[in-house]
């Protein structure tokens, strides 16, 4: 096989990638400045209208909120499964339905958490039994706050998968170093343990919020659209539910790769700027 | 003892596994009962049965695994081939390959589906079909594919396999073949497992575009039948969990577990 | 400085026990060396002085004050890991203003402090590299002035040398003794090179099995061996199982010149020690010698300026073993499978009683 082969592998890799991905990528671009007279900015304004600007709220606090709690509470569950004082049955447990979990969002675990959590939902009803009704309480499943508490059950267990091979490579010897040093286990973390932690915290953190920002299906089969976020939005404008230009899907979805895009910069900087001390830099 | 003390499972590592163990055993578990609940106080297997006797239900799944098996194979044909010729030929290309694989966490699912109805409007053998699908969730599987591939690709030092195949007296085709993409195995068996996973459970795409899939039908299935519902919940989270034991025991701890919606 | 006294100190890891009711006392400003293969308790000795690993029973003491109960940050020690032990994140500067500053020390005190111990050990210039752009050796310095940088009353160092190629080894070794004396700290040295372990200390404590089999200097550890593992493990020799009779040690039927036989009971069983620079060669020419052997030269190891010359007794069956060092031109002369006479000084061997006689015959 001569090197022609290969370039027609790797040409038709790329007409594909730029055919359905970098295209239509760039058409949402044009088509949400392109008004029946050619170029207007009318459709982008639009974003700032009331509907619009909720659902881009809604959509950056779920993000937020269920990414920082998914590193906070992902973060404790691999540090306490990576103890050496740990039983091993424990860890391959963990790991293995961390697998699963991180997997198991959309239809499925919306259903779960109706199951359970919503207004008919089994725990919902023991709670009421015992004289505890969490919906007199203010609390929603079909809330921003019932929507992060389903999240974290993806965003929790993803953390667990990407920070576990960060927290093994923590060597034991900088903690007995700091210890022998007279360090307390703050002053370890603060000073040595979250600084060598916190380009992979960031790294991670960014891959939690991306993967809620883009998230459709649990918020769509749970709140049948009644939240606005932007997904959603953009998915009532393309199957027609609301009475809404395509343009305005085209400038949603060029709105939520801005955030993606802006989101990104800021971490990459933050990350050049936490690892200064590592070989790459 | 603080210095013994750092390494046992303390009672804060305890209470964090054990709340967490709640968080998620709990609606796995509720949702179990639930799907067993006929109404007053009577529980039994109606809903699987309800479920197993459904007319729509084979066709659904059918076809969301026709999907998983389309999308498998366009990754195997399209992306490994091209990412082995890069790293072997045109190692400058590495960057833009990376870009590439970036850009569907940057353009989510949902942005990527208006795109293409922007730009496609025909022809109706292509978007008429529910294979039109196999195009997007090609993007969908393509970062995680392509990492795993690429870790798979780094272990094995490509030049030097080929140039020790070629020493011997192979072709190229050879080398792929007995060579490089037998060292891949781990790899190749990760990301096809994932991407069986994700695609049948993916929702966005085949909402939106109308087409019914596994996912869209239990979907709808929730909206008037809530047991039957949970059921399809309990079956779903067990095909999952049946694909990732796949990955674990295909990759034997070599290939990284992405998650990913 | 402070002396550090280990006290009956016994620990056992999931059944096995690890140490053995372990004494040993360290005096001012000494340099030890724990001595021994890997699994002898070496380190978990060291862990147990530094406060890593609660012993089961046995008290350890620094200065005189019992420092059992407390935690490893509160006991004032330095300590310096096999490698890899500096914090990536921090410059070499900050890495060793780390122990001053974690006790609240003034900054400017910290850095000035941190400074003087970078330029104890030689690396002033690197001060602000961060610990992957420094060699091996330079990183290990730098973890000595971390150390030091506390003011500890004891230093300890965990195989600080096992990771570093041949040549930088020796070197820093050498400073590591320098800058010892220079601070004068107590200091508890672990290592399973003997050849780093005579050229160091004070004083080297061979372990095994949990126990301590000999403390003493360098020199006493080499030539006079308390038992054949000494023996075995430092330097090198034959050690010859025999048995006790006048002034020789029979082997095989032969008799073995060794005055120290002489203080054993006829007929006990000893082993005989005997070093390769004591053996001498000279051709077989007619007559054997009185105190001489004839031996069967097997194999010749060029070592640089010397020769090392394995020998076997005759009709032994290969079983028994020596060994001469020889000037190397001399020991061109001998030729593998001719055979020699051997002699050494009657007072050369050391005899010491067969630990494990009693196991074989029993």
């Amino acid at each position: 096989m001569k090197a022609p082969v290969a370039w027609l592998f790797i040409g038709a890799f790329l007409a594909v990638c730029a055919t359905f991905l970098v295209a239509p990528t760039a058409m949402l671009a044009i088509q949400a400045v392109t008004g029946e007279d050619g170029f207007t900015l009318a459709y982008i304004e639009t974003l700032g209208q009331y509907r619009y600007r909720v659902a881009f709220e809604h959509s950056l606090y779920l993000s937020l909120a269920s990414a920082t709690a998914g590193v906070v509470a992902g973060g404790l569950v691999a540090f306490a499964v990576l103890k050496p004082g740990a039983p091993a049955w424990l860890r391959s447990l963990v790991t293995s339905f961390s697998a699963v979990a991180a997997n198991f969002a959309g239809v499925p675990l919306a259903f779960a958490f109706i199951s359970t959590l919503g207004t008919l939902g089994l725990l919902t009803m023991l709670l009421k039994r015992i004289g505890l009704d969490l919906y007199d309480m203010g609390f929603s499943l079909f809330s921003i706050t019932g929507l992060t508490l389903t999240y974290s059950y993806f965003q929790i267990p993803l953390m667990v998968i990407i920070i576990t091979p960060a927290i093994a490579a923590l060597r034991p010897s900088w903690r007995e170093a700091a210890e022998i040093l007279g360090a307390t286990p703050g002053q370890y973390w603060r000073h040595v343990g979250l600084p060598v932690l916190a380009p992979s915290l960031i790294a991670a953190w960014i891959l939690l919020f991306g993967n809620a920002f883009s998230a459709y299906a649990t918020a769509y089969a749970l709140t049948s659209g009644n939240i606005g976020l932007v997904t959603t939005e953009i998915s009532a404008v393309l199957s027609g539910n609301v009475a809404a230009d395509p343009q305005i899907g085209a400038a949603l979805s060029v709105g939520m790769i801005v955030v993606m895009v802006t989101v990104l910069a800021i971490s990459t900087a933050m990350t050049r700027r936490a690892s200064r001390w590592t070989a790459r830099s | 003892m603080s210095g013994a003390g750092a390494n046992r499972m303390g009672p804060g590592g305890w209470t964090t596994l054990i709340l967490a163990g709640v968080y998620f055993v709990v609606p796995l578990a509720m949702t179990a009962a639930f799907s067993l609940w006929e109404g007053g106080s009577t529980y039994g297997f109606e809903a699987y049965r309800l479920l197993l006797a459904s007319a729509d239900l084979p066709d659904a799944l059918l076809l969301s695994m026709e999907l998983a098996l389309a999308t498998v194979a366009a990754l195997l044909l399209l992306l490994v081939p091209a990412m082995i010729f890069m790293n072997l030929y045109a190692p400058g290309l590495r960057p833009l390959f990376e870009f590439i694989a970036t850009l569907p966490f940057v353009v989510p699912a949902i942005a990527l589906v208006a795109g293409l109805t922007a730009l496609f409007t025909g022809p109706e053998w292509l978007i008429g079909t529910p294979f039109y699908l196999v195009i997007p969730y090609f993007f969908l599987a393509l970062p995680f594919a392509y990492r795993s591939l690429d870790v798979g690709l780094r272990a094995i030092d490509l030049t030097t396999l080929t140039e020790a195949g070629q020493s011997l007296g192979a072709g190229m085709g050879q080398i792929i073949r007995m060579v490089i993409l037998p060292s891949l195995r781990a790899a190749l068996v990760g990301s096809t497992l994932l991407t069986l996973a994700v695609v049948m459970g993916e929702f966005t795409f085949a909402n939106v575009l109308l087409f019914r899939t596994f996912a869209v039908y239990m979907n709808q299935m929730g909206q008037h039948e809530a047991t039957a519902a949970a059921a399809l919940a309990v079956v779903s989270f067990l095909i999952t969990w049946a694909a990732m034991l796949g990955v674990l025991i295909a990759g034997r701890g070599q290939t990284s577990i992405p998650g990913g919606h | 400085m402070a002396t550090v006294e280990v006290n009956r100190v016994s620990k056992s890891f999931a059944g096995r026990q690890v140490l053995a009711d372990l004494s040993l006392t360290m005096g001012e400003g000494e340099l030890v060396c724990l001595l021994g293969p890997s699994g002898c308790g070496k380190t978990t000795l060291l862990r147990i002085i530094a406060g890593f690993i609660p012993p089961e029973s046995g008290r350890v003491l620094v200065a005189g004050k019992d420092v059992t109960a407390l935690s490893p940050s509160a006991r004032r020690m330095g300590m310096v890991f096999q490698a890899y032990s500096l914090f990536p994140n921090m410059t070499a500067l900050d890495n060793v203003r780390f122990g001053p500053r974690v006790a609240g020390r003034p900054k400017s005190e910290q850095i000035a402090r941190a400074g003087q111990l970078l330029d104890l050990v030689g690396l002033s210039e690197h001060a602000d590299k961060y610990p992957h752009q420094l060699s091996g050796g330079q990183q290990q310095r730098v973890a000595l002035a971390r150390a030091l940088a506390v003011q500890p009353q004891v230093l300890l160092l965990d195989e600080p040398l096992s990771a570093l190629d041949a040549k930088v080894r020796v070197q820093l070794r050498e400073e590591i003794r320098r800058i010892q004396r220079e601070t004068g700290v107590t200091t508890v040295l672990v290592t399973h090179d003997q050849e780093e372990a005579l050229s160091i200390s004070d004083r080297v404590a061979v372990m095994n099995e949990g126990r301590l089999l000999q403390v003493a200097s360098p020199s006493t550890i080499y030539r006079e061996p308390s038992c054949g593992f000494v023996a075995r493990f430092i330097g090198s020799g034959a050690v010859l199982r025999g048995v006790a009779e006048g002034h020789s040690v029979r082997v095989a039927n032969l008799a073995l010149p060794a005055s120290a036989a002489a203080a054993h009971v006829h007929g006990a069983a000893v082993e005989m020690f005997i070093r390769p620079e004591n053996v001498r060669l000279q051709p077989m020419n007619g007559q054997l010698p009185p105190g001489a052997v004839g031996v069967e030269v097997r194999e010749r190891t060029f070592l640089g300026s010397l020769t090392r010359i394995r020998l076997t007794l005759p009709g032994t069956d290969d079983q028994f073993s020596l060994w001469a060092d020889l000037a190397s031109e001399q020991a061109e002369a001998f030729i593998p499978g001719s055979r020699v006479v051997a002699q050494w000084d009657e007072a050369a061997p050391r005899v010491m009683p067969d630990a494990d006689a009693g196991l074989r015959n029993g």
